[in-house]
């Protein structure tokens, strides 16, 4: 009944969302989104804040539905800088530049950037759809999610980061370490002890994800590349078909749906987020995948499954703002923010106050999804071009995109320092065959798990026994076993089955 | 209908954009509050508090017609002491002025901040906001003295959250409750959470016992009845809400989340009287007053010395705090 209700609700939504005026609005919020997005280093909660004046002179449908268009286009737009320069925007599209930027190197940039567009269409679509059907339940299972669970979480993430050490596990090790290491820089949050921040204000809030991931992955390889160019060729990346082939469209559809079942859920819990769908997500792509030595030159699995689980991951966090007023990401802070502004409170009246506004924005999502797949698709071919700028100068660039990115996060010079500095990291760790990317899982992971661990151990008063008093916790810990033993597993059960057929033959 | 309500605010928008260029070089405006290149430094990201206070505030200044043109930007970091300290090099100019509150007092602390409070020049006091005891509709405490009795038996059993980190109103709340009920603060139990929305999931979904952050943030989810208000912190009660203030609980404590404005040091007495002169004239505007009703703010007007003062105050009280915490 609730279905029902929903839908009709829906469907005065469209109503609102296609009238002239709302499309223009939602029109203009994907285009400025999408620009912004690409810019490196502004993702789309510094879009939206930034652009929150602006719309102070407008009526509150109007202003969340043009918000809507910025957040998701910050999204297609972010996936973009990624992909072709290594410069993610945002720390939701760091996995995305892991597989997509290989890609991009080897002439394959259009398919990687049709396979993020096409999944974050897909990935918002499924998401957005489920926000409509499961917004309510799915608001009431949020808040039952606790530290515990998280931590469970957690435990899982860090096994799942074994599969991604790369050949030499001493060497992912190391470089793990050294991403826990950055995560750690800063104030600890319980106690407000400074750590490795040398006294510095700036460092004391830590150090931001995307300069690390840019540090490493975009600085580090231009310096790598520029101690190599005399050696190298001097040409430009060749580039390739501008469309996906059948071959890759076979690849890619099942990654488009695994997605948002990883994004979802984790973008509706309140410390969900996401990067660790994305992260787990290009995981779970790699375990399915019969191309597992793609993974690292170039899958067009791990970009197609994080990118959706990304966008689902943003419908999802609507889920817990509209119904809850609990801002779970940034963005969804800053369109709290803007929501008070107007004097509406998000949270459980929210629905029966100002339906028109929900709903049209709601519907608002579907349309702006579609403006966006169909302008970026075209697009991708176009953007891709880029790399055909010689080596020396697209280095330069991507250094200078870096530096403006980075220095974006803060406005603080200190960050251009820190960056060179993440940068010349990246170079060692190239230099003595370190994989970059467990660092940055590191990074993520880290200070999560530290601080679900102490928040959980600080609610049951210091019992370890408040780790597994949840059925969701002990669930995941289960699933880890199960993991874990596998290898065993795997080896008993054809062998059972062998000895069975033995003895029935016999 | 629809349209035109749509459109007229857009044509003051591009009016706002356009015209100001023409008529900043003409003379100043009614009062003589106009300060030209007057900006607002917010030490916090864009969508925070200190960012809603001083974005209100310049807009609201611009229409009612006090001061042309107010710049706002964002210099976050480290609970707002990056942009004190910034402030504090900003030695003598009479144009720039940072929004901050209770937060910023208890950062100084937590980060040994080389720049305090004290090494700048306090405006005003703009406005506050009383803090709020509240537990999930399903929680056995019914009133705050319930909720007392337990707590001061076996504090550690009574996980409290909290919306920021060791020395922001949300700990310093509970903290002084503690010590005001008799309750050793080192064995309060405080869960601190990255803002009001994270702990909310958590007091819904009874993870702590009760929690403690601004009224404003958690208004609707207790109209809706999801949670329920044992008290408030503040020195009366609030309008349309049924719960006692900590006094009338037999606690001695009143704490309020304050905002307001700070300025460089070293300011002549005429420039800092102009910023006064422009602030004062702010808070008698209809713009302010309304913005203050929207917003769920009180107006909590202290200017010039009288601030100061009270800065001091609140900075022995958060220093005892956190001493006694052994931090």
């Amino acid at each position: 009944m609730d279905v029902m209700l929903s839908a009709s609700s829906l469907i005065d939504g469209f109503g609102t969302a296609l009238t002239p005026l709302n499309l223009l609005w939602a029109a203009t919020g994907v285009l400025l989104g999408t620009a912004i997005g690409v810019l490196p280093g502004i993702g789309p909660a510094m879009a939206v804040a930034l652009l929150l004046p602006v719309t102070y002179g407008l009526d509150p449908t109007a202003a969340f539905i043009m918000f809507a268009g910025i957040y998701y286009g910050g999204m297609f737009g972010g996936s973009t800088t990624s992909i072709l320069l290594n410069t993610p925007g945002e720390s939701a599209a760091v996995i995305a530049a892991i597989e997509g930027n290989p890609m991009a190197k080897s002439g394959r940039g259009s398919q990687a950037l049709a396979a993020a567009a096409v999944g974050h269409f897909a990935g918002g679509m499924i998401g957005t759809t489920l926000l409509v059907v499961l917004a309510p339940t799915v608001a009431d299972l949020a808040v039952d999610i606790g530290a515990p669970d998280y931590f469970a979480i957690m435990v899982l993430a860090f096994i799942a980061v074994t599969s991604v050490l790369g050949s030499s596990r001493v060497r992912g090790f190391a470089s793990l370490l050294i991403g826990l290491t950055i995560g750690l820089v800063g104030l600890d949050q319980m106690t407000g002890q400074q750590r490795l921040t040398f006294g510095s204000l700036q460092l004391s809030d830590g150090i931001d994800v995307v300069i690390v991931a840019v540090g490493l992955f975009a600085i580090g390889e231009a310096l790598w590349v520029a101690a190599h160019l005399r050696r190298g060729g001097q040409g430009a990346i060749p580039v390739g078909r501008p469309w996906l082939g059948r071959d890759e469209l076979r690849r890619t559809w099942k990654p488009w749906l695994r997605g948002p079942v990883i994004g979802f859920p984790f973008g509706a819990i309140p410390a969900g987020g996401a990067e660790i769908p994305t992260f787990l997500s290009y995981i779970t792509e790699k375990r399915l995948s019969k191309n597992k030595h793609e993974f690292g030159k170039g899958a067009i699995e791990g970009v197609a499954g994080p990118e959706s689980a990304a966008s689902a991951s943003a419908a999802g966090t609507l889920v817990s703002m509209l119904t809850l007023g609990l801002p779970t990401t940034a963005v969804a802070a800053v369109m709290l923010a803007a929501f008070q502004q107007y004097g509406i409170q998000p949270g459980p009246l929210l629905f029966e106050r100002e339906p028109e506004l929900v709903w049209g924005l709601i519907a608002s999502l579907f349309v702006g999804m579609v403006m966006l797949l169909v302008l970026n698709l075209p697009l991708a071919p176009v953007w891709s071009k880029l790399l055909r700028v010689p080596r020396p100068y697209l280095y330069a660039g991507i250094l200078f995109f870096a530096a403006v990115g980075a220095y974006a996060v803060g406005g603080e010079a200190i960050d251009l320092v820190i960056l060179l500095i993440i940068g010349l990291i990246g170079l060692m760790m190239r230099r003595y065959g370190l994989p970059v990317l467990p660092a940055i899982i590191g990074v993520i992971l880290g200070p999560n798990a530290e601080q679900q661990l102490r928040r959980a151990l600080q609610i049951s008063d210091g019992h370890v026994t408040g780790l597994v008093d949840t059925p969701f916790a002990v669930t995941v810990y289960a699933i880890i076993v199960v993991l874990l033993a596998w290898p065993w597993l795997k080896r008993l059960l054809p062998g059972a089955r062998r000895r069975e057929r033995v003895e029935d033959g016999g | 209908m629809r349209t035109r309500a749509l459109l007229s605010p857009l044509a003051a928008a591009v009016v706002v954009l356009l015209v100001p260029p023409l008529i900043t070089t003409g003379s100043g405006t009614s009062g003589g509050t106009n300060i030209p290149g007057l900006r607002f430094m917010v030490p916090n990201t864009p969508g925070g508090g200190y960012d809603i206070t001083a974005r209100t505030a310049a807009k609201n200044a611009e229409d009612a017609g006090l001061n042309h043109n107010i710049e706002v930007f964002n210099l976050p970091g480290a609970g707002g002491t990056v942009g004190l300290s910034r402030l504090v090099n900003e030695r003598g100019n009479g144009k720039l002025a940072m929004s901050m509150g209770l937060g910023v007092v208890g950062a100084v602390h937590t980060n040994h901040a080389p720049s305090t409070l004290a090494d700048a020049t306090p405006i005003a006091r703009l406005t506050e906001e009383p803090d709020i005891v509240v537990v999930p509709k399903n929680s056995k405490y019914k009133t705050f003295d319930q909720l007392l009795a337990d707590w001061k038996k076996k504090p550690g059993a009574l996980p409290v959250g909290g919306g920021s980190s060791a020395g922001g109103p949300d700990h310093l709340a509970p903290m002084l409750m503690a010590r005001a009920a008799g309750i050793e603060p080192k064995s309060v139990n405080y869960v601190p959470f990255d803002g009001g929305g994270e702990l909310l999931a958590s007091v819904l979904g009874g993870k702590v016992k009760f929690g403690v952050s601004g009224l404003g943030e958690y208004r609707d989810q207790i109209e809706s009845g999801e949670l329920r208000l044992l008290a408030v912190t503040g020195p009366e009660r609030v309008r349309g809400f049924d719960a006692p203030t900590l006094k009338e609980s037999g606690l001695e404590v009143e704490f309020t989340n304050w905002r307001g404005l700070m300025a460089p040091p070293g300011l002549s007495e005429t420039q800092r009287d102009k910023l006064i002169r422009l602030v004062r004239a702010l808070r008698h505007s209809k713009e302010w007053k309304e913005s203050l009703r929207t917003n769920g703010w009180d107006d909590a007007w202290l200017p010039g010395e009288k601030y100061g003062r009270f800065l001091k105050s609140e900075d022995e009280r958060v220093d005892t705090v956190l001493k006694e915490l052994g931090r």
